[in-house]
């Protein structure tokens, strides 16, 4: 088994400041101390291309890009980073999308640390 | 019906009219109707009818003080939900700026007391994501508030008023009023403002 490498870049993006700060701050404390944020799909994009993350964190209703759209783009663009959507959007029909979409996990706010601990290891395996 | 009625009849589908010129075009209508033919005399009552009730909705919609609603009620109830989503936001990272320095603190202590203690940040910063599902809860009302101050407008501009002659009437009566709650953003005034104006009597 490969040892998960803590020291990657992570990637952040909620248009809310609150809650980039508590996914941070969890991560933190879960020994990710590398993490990058934005505030909408285009900037993460920007920021995607710009730079080599393993690990994208996005909420799903921003403006003007959604998480979606941003999940679109970057599996339209070829690159395979895991991608966990945490949104309060909890409708089937937006898990079945984020699903055909490419999402690799979907955590529905308001969740805990260890729901987060327990989706970031279904993705990244053990750590 | 042949087929310039017809052509005509599709180049109304697309105008809409005002109320004066619905009541003005069933005026005409009744003033072309023999009342004393058995079925055109009905078609007229029935004119007649939806007449009057144009007439009274525009009345009833001057006595709801609808202008008042669209203009005044909905915009202030969005401005003081907008500034909800502000100050809980301001709260909330006032609250996580204490607990990133509390984490500080408890790095530097042993356990089980460090673990006390970060197990009790975590707590805090899961009880924090409140203010992201408030907020997103409260954006959405403020989205419908906003829909329906535009649909109250559009009724009302139906109804050939026009909101400007009363906006400044609200204006004048609210500021009357010394019971108008938390003041927001600009509007308020600072401790700072306060003292001020208070030393000013000195």
């Amino acid at each position: 088994m490969v040892a998960v490498n803590k020291d990657m870049n992570i990637l952040v993006v909620d248009d809310y400041q609150t809650m980039i700060r508590i996914i941070k701050n969890l991560l933190k404390q879960l020994g990710f101390n590398n993490a990058d944020e934005a505030t909408d799909g285009g900037m993460a994009f920007e920021k995607i291309s710009a730079k080599n993350y393993g690990l994208i964190i996005s909420d799903w209703n921003m403006e003007p890009m959604t998480g979606i759209d941003l999940l679109k783009k970057v599996r339209g663009s070829g690159n395979k980073v895991p991608f966990i959507m945490v949104t309060a959007e909890s409708k089937t029909e937006n898990v079945l999308a984020a699903r055909e979409a490419g999402v690799n996990n979907y955590i529905v706010k308001p969740f805990n640390a260890d729901t987060l601990k327990t989706k970031l290891t279904s993705v990244l395996g053990e750590f | 019906m042949d087929a310039q009625q017809q052509a005509a009849a599709e180049n109304l589908k697309d105008r809409a009219y005002t109320r004066k010129e619905v009541v003005e075009i069933i005026r005409t209508v009744l003033g072309s109707i023999d009342k004393n033919n058995e079925p055109t005399a009905k078609l007229h009552n029935e004119l007649s009818t939806l007449v009057s009730y144009i007439e009274n909705m525009r009345s009833e919609l001057a006595h709801m003080r609808s202008i008042e609603i669209s203009h005044h009620h909905i915009p202030t109830a969005a401005d003081e939900l907008d500034a909800v989503v502000e100050e809980t936001a301001s709260a909330t990272g006032t609250i996580m700026d204490a607990c990133e320095k509390i984490e500080k603190v408890a790095d530097s202590l042993t356990s089980p007391v460090s673990d006390d203690l970060a197990n009790a940040v975590t707590s805090i910063y899961e009880a924090c994501g409140f203010q992201d599902i408030t907020g997103q809860r409260i954006t959405k009302v403020v989205k419908t508030l906003k829909h329906i101050e535009a649909k109250v407008t559009e009724i009302i501009n139906a109804f050939g008023h026009s909101g400007e002659e009363l906006e400044s009437k609200i204006t004048d009566n609210d500021k009357k009023s010394l019971l108008q709650g938390p003041q927001i953003g600009s509007e308020a005034s600072s401790q700072d403002d306060i003292d001020k104006l208070l030393a000013s009597f000195d």
